[in-house]
């Protein structure tokens, strides 16, 4: 199997403080990868780094065999991302959005056309695709976000906190097409607050204070911490350590950046 | 039980609201009482916080009224603002100053005199567990964090009734379970609060609840009344593959589609003893794996599927 995101010992300090201490994880390709943690962990930290928009301090990590630290533009183009604030422009058209991000990654008219042509179609946007953006209801919004972070065809997907604020039934309605991309090859980077969708996951980490605390399988999980949910697990390991930063090195995990 | 806890705090009779062609706020019923806790739960663009920005007198509804400590938000917000303290989904702190100084701000804005602020001062600090993180700038602090300093600055003219937008929205499940210690906390010390979340674990903690979806009443009362009010039974299968056993068994005995819950996948069938062999066997040959089938109580996340897929609702 190839691996798609790696990271060895990957670090990164802002002056003395340590948001990201000497992580290392593989993710293969095709995998939904789950990428959980406290506030202030170091999540976005890392996905930073991942992505080429920022330098590690010390270690390294490759996005589909691309250095992060010596090529980052040239990650930027093998990934999608997409944030809980979906970066689209609401007073554009549906299909306008499309075209606009088919431009920020270069794409020749014809391949941009029926790029469109085809996520307009497996998020079921046609017929909404002259719709004013800021219009739409969120889960609308929430399925075009992910179009135009797909428009350029990545094999990896970075998705952050994607899910926040919608209702349920959209929320399963994404986890499905999550699923679906994965099957078609797409690596799938995600996180988020909501430790049921940690269950559809093929694996999960779960960061505290800079390290990644646990790794594996959610079943695996649950077995190492004899727990029957991913909730009980998460709660397991952070407020243990949180009682130990209160308590030993005050706050020294707690701090955000 | 005290003879003020009838005493109805808030009242929306009809409430409206629209923004040009949209309407965030179709037909708005609810009634707050004393010393409750009271949750307006329901995803986002589901009007909360159109609701909650009339309730103080931000908005001026296109119909209907509303009531809040017996003054009307149109014409007497000055007067509810007092005793209101009101929490927006993004809180302005100062985040050049230090956890401290933002409460020390508050008071000022407040106009709590002199005396009494480093003694509420130190209160809030004990209360929300932030003592040690007193002189840390609160543009530091990671997210719950910050949203127990927000609670602080909100507490801190000692309102009567405490309006919670989201507060817990983008927060890690350790720092929501403080979060709502701390709202038990004044529960106890009879303040009376009303949350909106679209977590549903969280509608559970609350004393009473409203659903809302599209700008209109879904169903409101007790959330275990709420949740038991579900139509049909429920039959929860427990597997490791949870999306490959939703997808096997959809529309099994009747059942419609297969709702995901974690490492659960929920059936809603009306005969529990048929339903329970006919998974069984659907499983077995699917080759799926499963730890166990058995029927369970609807939770409120059931109640509020099976309402938004109705065609129509009523209340």
């Amino acid at each position: 199997m190839s691996i798609a995101i790696k990271a060895e010992n990957l670090t990164r300090r802002f002056g003395k403080f340590t948001a990201v201490n000497s992580i290392s994880l593989e993710v293969a390709q095709g995998e939904v990868f789950g990428f959980l943690g406290a506030n202030g962990a170091g999540k976005t930290t890392a996905i930073r780094m991942f992505c080429g928009l920022l330098a590690p301090t010390e270690g390294q990590a490759w996005v589909s065999g691309i250095s992060v630290a010596h090529f980052p533009r040239a990650v930027k183009k093998v990934i999608g991302y997409m944030s809980q604030k979906f970066s689209l422009y609401d007073e554009l058209r549906v299909e306008e959005n499309l075209d606009f991000f088919a431009g920020v990654y270069n794409l020749s008219k014809q391949d941009a056309n029926q790029r469109k042509e085809e996520v307009l179609a497996q998020f079921g946007l046609q017929d909404v695709r002259r719709r004013i953006t800021g219009s739409l209801p969120l889960g609308w919004k929430q399925r075009l976000a992910l179009a135009s972070a797909l428009i350029h065809n990545p094999r990896i997907l970075f998705l952050d906190e994607p899910t926040g604020g919608v209702d349920p039934i959209a929320r399963r309605n994404f986890w499905e097409t999550i699923h679906n991309l994965a099957a078609k090859g797409v690596t799938i980077f995600v996180t988020t607050h909501y430790m049921d969708e940690a269950e559809y996951c093929h694996r999960i980490s779960i960061m505290d204070q800079g390290v990644i605390a646990a790794i594996g399988s959610p079943q695996e999980l649950k077995a190492q911490y004899g727990k029957s949910t991913i909730q009980e697990v998460f709660v397991h390991l952070i407020k243990g350590s949180q009682i130990e930063s209160h308590f030993g090195l005050p706050g020294i995990g707690s701090t955000s950046y | 039980m005290k003879s003020n806890d009838q005493e109805i705090i808030v009242s929306v009779a009809g409430l409206q609201k629209s923004y040009g062609e949209v309407e965030a706020l179709k037909d708005m019923n609810l009634e707050v009482r004393a010393g409750e806790r009271f949750g307006l739960i329901g995803p986002d663009g589901s009007g909360k916080t159109t609701l909650l920005r009339l309730l103080i007198g931000l908005l001026v509804p296109g119909g209907g009224e509303a009531r809040v400590l017996g003054f009307d938000p149109v014409t007497q917000a000055e007067k509810i603002k007092s005793d209101v303290g009101y929490m927006p989904q993004r809180f302005s702190l100062y985040p050049d100053l230090t956890v401290a100084e933002n409460l020390q701000f508050f008071a000022q804005v407040y106009r709590i005199p002199k005396a009494e602020r480093l003694r509420l001062t130190e209160r809030l600090l004990k209360f929300s567990r932030l003592g040690p993180f007193q002189d840390r700038r609160a543009g530091a602090l990671s997210g719950g964090m910050k949203q127990k300093l927000a609670l602080s600055c909100t507490l801190i003219h000692t309102p009567r009734l405490l309006i919670l937008d989201e507060p817990t929205t983008g927060v890690d499940p350790v720092s929501r379970e403080e979060f709502w210690n701390i709202l038990d906390d004044l529960r106890r010390q009879g303040v009376t609060v009303l949350v909106t979340t679209p977590y549903m674990d969280e509608a559970a903690l609350c004393d009473r609840i409203t659903l809302v979806y599209q700008g209109k009443v879904l169903a409101s009362g007790i959330p275990d009344e709420v949740a038991a009010s579900f139509p049909r039974r429920i039959v929860q299968v427990f597997t490791p593959q949870p999306q490959e056993t939703a997808r096997a068994l959809a529309g099994v005995c009747g059942s419609g589609a297969a709702q995901l819950f974690g490492d659960r996948v929920h059936l809603a069938v009306t005969d529990v003893d048929v339903c329970l062999r006919e998974t069984r066997a659907r499983l077995i040959a699917a080759q799926l794996p499963f730890t166990a089938i058995r029927e369970g109580k609807p939770s409120l996340e059931d109640m509020f599927v099976h309402l938004i897929q109705q065609p129509t609702t009523n209340d």
